[in-house]
């Protein structure tokens, strides 16, 4: 087992090195970072363009930019200077992370328990009422584009606050901007969680929609083996076999699938984060995006890869010790 | 079809003798069997009807309908009435037609992600499965890289750096999705390329080219059709998610993405603007999905609790 993962870990430093080389391209490839300079009325001498594009290293060829920010990151960890902001593009990251994890990690968590417990349900109970209504709204938060559910959502938010006259629920950004005045560590986690409920029905409910659908299958596919036919034939209790039996075999494959999910969600959760104002990984990429902040979006690029190929092996790690005839030898 | 479905169905007790069934019952086929599956998801049979209502909503009805989305009315911000089915907003574009020309921009992206998204990556996970060696590992490396970034930030990247056509926001979009499609094609051809068949047809002295596309490529179809639905239903949404973010079609060219970004800023005063695109959007990733439900039960029977 250890020879295996340090043998995954070894094999995924190129994978890694190949993905900075494809984001780097990506990157340069998405927009001239200077323009900003260049539109701006009236425009700047074209000597002070020509000294930022030098201290930016932009006046160089490919490679040697590749090379300058590469060696930078991986001898110093440096990420390289932001092209119009003033913080630090490895702590505005570490930061931005910070925010969407929180997101992530309780929606995740919530979606998961849900989704478990109605995807054995309606499994158990195929075509039945509860089959057929899970089932139903699964299909529909799968079609439904997520922003547009969010926009309601945030407006039935700031509806439910205007009637009842409270702030219960945040529906701009992780926390309330001013802070409240009340220090007190009971009012500052009720700020968080206010701000925290929206956001995560939102982003719960695309994980919801596909890992139920999934535990369904599963589950199904496994209740229609032999074995478990067998173990009820040998007069084990319908509940001992479906916990014991059944569950245990079909939560496997959604271990995997949830590994390699959260790792996208984890760089994701672009749209929610959008609508609700955070800062977070998605709000930065965009940001970086629309000003072609090229460090901080290589930064976050090479992150969010690093966060997925680590998932990928979890999942695969996983896979083997829940898997019992899955050897890694 | 329903006569055959007749025919094959009642098990009639006065049965007609043995030859004679021979001769008048009609074989089969593998794909009249995964249709007659098909039909009996009824969520799914419905969809296809829905699915091309929507079609002739979109493309047929701007001929039919009074009003045009380029000339607008004196009606301005209007709730829905009979007149304007889905209001006007504050131009006085009647919404009906704008939703219609709105849902046929964004069918036509979704059918170019479908199309090319789907032919691209079963093009390269044929290859990939069937020459296997470095090719294989080489062009799975490539699919695994591209995986590794979050697909929204990559095809905002990529579209951003195009500018936002209709045909560029698909493309991209069909590129992001491809390598999805490649892993699962690659895994069937895989199991595919060791069967007899494939070593007879090598034996006859068939090109790789003519093994891969004649006799690989078709038994991948099912597996096909079931991933175009998919993208298709994923296709429309990610072009909403692109709009909304700022980086989709741009406008004056217009999609139901568009048009709900668009309409977010009035959500208080013109609530409709808002609504109806959404309703479309969800009525075609809906439809489409149930669909490719559809088509899994009818094509991978495993899937099924029972045997049809």
């Amino acid at each position: 087992m250890l020879v295996f993962v340090i043998r995954r870990l070894l094999i995924s430093i190129p994978v890694l090195l190949a993905s900075t080389v494809l984001t780097f391209v990506i990157v340069k490839l998405s927009g001239d970072p200077l323009l900003y300079l260049k539109q701006r009325q009236p425009r700047p001498p074209q000597s002070f363009i020509d000294q930022q594009a030098h201290t930016l290293w932009l006046d160089r060829s490919w490679p040697v930019q590749y090379w300058h920010w590469i060696s930078n990151l991986l001898l110093h960890g440096y990420w390289g200077p932001p092209v119009q902001g003033h913080n630090d593009v490895g702590s505005e990251i570490v930061s931005a992370f910070g925010v969407t994890a929180r997101l992530v990690i309780v929606s995740v968590v919530i979606a998961l328990v849900l989704a478990v417990l109605t995807g054995v349900i309606s499994a158990v109970k195929q075509y039945s009422l509860t089959d057929y209504t899970t089932t139903t709204i699964g299909f529909v938060f799968l079609s439904m584009p997520v922003f547009w559910f969010a926009i309601l959502l945030k407006q039935g938010g700031l509806w439910f606050n205007s009637k009842t006259g409270t702030h219960f629920f945040g529906t701009i950004g992780e926390r309330s901007i001013p802070p409240i005045t009340d220090t007190s560590f009971g009012a500052q986690f009720g700020d968080i969680m206010g701000h925290l409920i929206l956001p995560v029905i939102v982003l719960g409910l695309v994980g919801y929609a596909s890992w139920s659908r999934f535990t369904r299958a599963s589950m199904l596919e496994v209740l229609n083996s032999d074995y478990v036919r067998l173990a009820r034939s040998k007069g084990l209790s319908r509940r001992r076999v479906l916990v014991r039996h059944a569950l245990r075999t079909a939560l496997i494959p959604l271990t995997t699938v949830t590994a390699l999910d959260v790792a996208a969600l984890l760089g994701g959760a672009i749209i929610t984060e959008h609508v609700f104002q955070w800062n977070g990984m998605g709000t930065l990429f965009l940001t970086a995006l629309n000003t072609i902040d090229f460090n901080v979006m290589l930064g976050w690029l090479i992150v969010t890869a690093t966060i997925v190929i680590l998932f990928n092996l979890v999942a695969d790690i996983l896979y083997g010790i829940l898997d019992p005839r899955i050897r890694h030898a | 079809m329903l006569e055959i479905n007749e025919k094959s169905d009642v098990e009639a007790p006065s049965a007609p003798s043995k030859t004679e069934r021979e001769f008048t019952v009609k074989e089969r086929s593998q794909w009249r069997m995964a249709l007659r599956r098909f039909l009996r998801h009824r969520v799914a049979t419905a969809s296809v009807f829905v699915f091309l209502l929507l079609i002739l909503f979109a493309f047929v009805g701007p001929l039919v309908w009074k009003y045009d989305y380029i000339n607008y009315t004196n009606d301005i911000s209007q709730p829905p009435t009979l007149k304007h089915p889905f209001g006007t907003d504050s131009t006085g574009f009647d919404q009906f037609a704008v939703v219609m020309r709105g849902t046929a921009q964004s069918l036509k992206v979704a059918f170019i992600i479908g199309i090319v998204g789907t032919l691209a990556g079963a093009l390269w996970g044929v290859v990939a499965g069937y020459i296997g060696t470095w090719v294989d590992s080489g062009l799975m490396r490539v699919a695994d890289l591209i995986l590794t970034i979050p697909a929204l930030a990559l095809a905002a990247a990529l579209a951003r750096s195009g500018g936002g056509t209709l045909v560029l926001i698909g493309l991209v979009l069909a590129a992001v999705s491809a390598p999805y499609v490649a892993r699962v094609v690659r895994g069937v051809v895989l199991s595919l390329r060791e069967r007899e068949f494939i070593e007879a047809s090598r034996a006859l002295g068939a090109s790789h080219w003519r093994i891969m596309l004649r006799h690989l490529l078709p038994n991948t179809v099912p597996v096909l059709l079931v991933n175009a639905t998919l993208l298709i239903a994923q296709g429309i949404l990610a072009e909403t998610a692109l709009s909304y973010v700022g980086f989709g079609i741009q406008p004056p060219d217009t999609s139901l993405g568009v048009l709900i970004t668009t309409a977010q800023g009035a959500l208080d005063s013109r609530p409709w603007l808002f609504y109806f695109p959404g309703i479309f959007i969800i009525l075609i990733a809906l439809s489409v999905n149930f669909i490719g439900d559809g088509l899994r039960d009818a094509l991978d029977p495993r899937q099924t609790r029972e045997r049809r």
